[in-house]
């Protein structure tokens, strides 16, 4: 069914009797050619582009619980491309790219709202910084505007200025940044993969794999072994539990991001803004409220839930850059697991065991990344070949030296 | 979390730092052959484990010791708190 205005305004005219579910609800066959573990964003987005791109018609998406009940549900919903690193940049401008088509595509309403994104400076060196970056956005051909002070204000007009230790010096602005809403892309993809024939499984969790002489030959699952000739993990934030079944240890940790939503106000927030001395970002939803976050709780967990300090921190931080924000009242909060890597950036790329393919490590950043992600990863799983813009997303990058680490941690997951 | 001290007793999450997998402490022989995989190993892989896990944290706002916490990841309960410095010794690491 595809959705449309006359659509709506027809059945607005017939009691509504007309809609059926958005995707199916097949069993699953004893046999696929590939069988994509994980429907949350990324691996319904592989899904999609495999059966409309790569002409897959034979997949199968397993999910243990429902689809979209994990981080793409759990995120603040920010889509942006200000990466500074030659092995990040074009990936994250391609995935924006995708974001800008991505309800033409899917015929469904993902909300996509380019109100930008402004990364504020706050000395010197940090405007040094963020030029540096800018210049690297544009020359892989993202959009990138240096703002001083005075722009900033213009904008912004509520933000702490003068605030005597972080002063706003101005801004890194990426005006193709924005929001988007992040449930509607689960829902948009896993329609649009069940359209092109993918059978979507939930409340099936894979429980193994069977393995023999190297290769992988299907999974065993909850609703019994279903083989298949590739298999793609898509699951981060528990990549570790679901790979050590196949017998890897992987460069990641999961640890615990919480995130905000305040109660609902009339618009106060025009765009998307990062606090750069501390770590807070903020948007206000369509709904009104202010969504907003900081960094991860900074230990291993697979709680979904985090402590009370870094909400206090998360809190000084909003404050010390939008002061008002003190007047608003938290509604709810809620936390997420994130596949840290050892060098803040992803994996895409097949494992030691033919067949096997795996797709993780996203750390806070997933979100953003689902397009080029789903089509990357689809894009291996179908060729053998690893996408242009995702090459560097090696598993053997830490052995070889060749890290891509934006924030020049090292291998220490919780700081990236 | 509240963190039970060996020697100051229940402090607060807060005043430590985390550091990772309690494995850390068995840093492996430089010198030895084959170093290079064993070091990849030690630096990049981890266990990271959803239940029990032994790791390191560092009283970095109160005695500035090392301990080993063994903590549920799915929980956050903490089921034992131990010095790094005995744990280490036992290990025969550390004089």
């Amino acid at each position: 069914m595809r959705y449309s205005g006359f659509k709506i305004l027809k059945e607005a005219l017939s009691g509504h009797k007309g809609w059926t579910p958005a995707w199916r609800d097949p069993d699953p066959r004893p046999q696929y050619d590939i069988v994509i573990i994980g429907g949350g964003g990324h691996g319904l987005a592989t899904a999609y582009y495999l059966a409309r791109q790569f002409r897959q018609c034979n997949v199968a998406v397993l999910e243990k619980g429902w689809i979209g009940g994990g981080n793409v549900g759990r995120n603040t919903t920010i889509i942006r491309s200000n990466y500074l690193l030659d092995g990040n940049e074009p990936f994250y401008e391609f995935s924006l790219k995708l974001w800008e088509g991505l309800e033409q595509d899917l015929n469904y309403n993902a909300m996509v709202s380019q109100r930008g994104i402004l990364n504020l400076i706050h000395s010197d060196a940090q405007r040094d910084a963020f030029m540096r970056r800018g210049n690297g956005m544009i020359l892989h051909g993202a959009d990138a505007e240096l703002l001083g002070a005075d722009q900033v204000r213009r904008e912004y007009p509520f933000l702490n200025f003068d605030n005597a230790r972080f002063p706003i010096k101005g801004g890194l602005a990426q005006r193709r940044g924005g929001t988007v809403r992040h449930d509607a892309v689960a829902w948009g993809y896993a329609r649009g993969a069940d359209s092109h024939g993918v059978d979507i499984i939930q409340n099936c969790e894979v429980t193994g794999f069977r393995i023999e002489n190297g290769h992988c030959k299907g999974v065993e699952t909850s609703r019994g072994f279903i083989r298949a000739a590739k298999v793609g993990v898509a699951v981060a934030g528990n990549s570790s539990r679901v790979m050590a079944q196949a017998g890897m240890r992987l460069p990641i940790e999961s640890h615990v991001l919480q995130a905000f939503v305040s109660e609902g106000l009339k618009p106060v927030l025009p765009g998307v803004i990062t606090f750069g001395a501390g770590h807070f970002y903020c948007s206000q939803s369509d709904k009104g409220g202010l969504v907003f976050g900081g960094d991860i709780d900074g230990y291993n967990s697979y709680a979904q839930r985090g402590n009370l300090p870094v909400i206090e921190d998360v809190a000084e931080g909003g404050m010390a850059l939008f002061p008002g924000l003190g007047r608003v009242r938290l509604l709810r909060m809620w936390g997420g697991i994130m596949d840290m890597s050892m060098d803040g950036s992803p994996i895409i790329d097949r494992t030691h065991i033919q067949g096997l393919y795996f797709n993780g490590g996203w750390c806070y950043g997933g979100f953003k990344a689902t397009p080029a992600s789903g089509w990357c990863f689809a894009h291996l799983l179908a060729t053998d070949t690893p996408h242009d813009v995702a090459k560097a997303y090696r598993f053997d990058r830490f052995r070889r030296g060749r890290m891509i680490d934006e924030k020049g941690m090292g291998a220490q997951p919780n700081l990236h | 979390m509240i963190i039970n001290h060996p020697l100051l007793g229940p402090c607060d999450a807060q005043e430590f730092t985390y550091l990772g997998d309690a494995r850390l402490i068995d840093r492996p022989d430089g010198m030895a052959d084959g170093a290079e995989d064993v070091f990849y190993d030690y630096a990049y892989l981890r266990d990271n484990p959803a239940g029990q896990h032994r790791e390191l944290w560092f009283h970095e706002a109160g005695d500035r010791s090392w301990l080993v916490i063994t903590r549920n990841t799915l929980t956050h309960e903490i089921i034992s708190v131990e010095l790094a410095r005995d744990v280490a010794r036992k290990q025969g690491r550390s004089l």
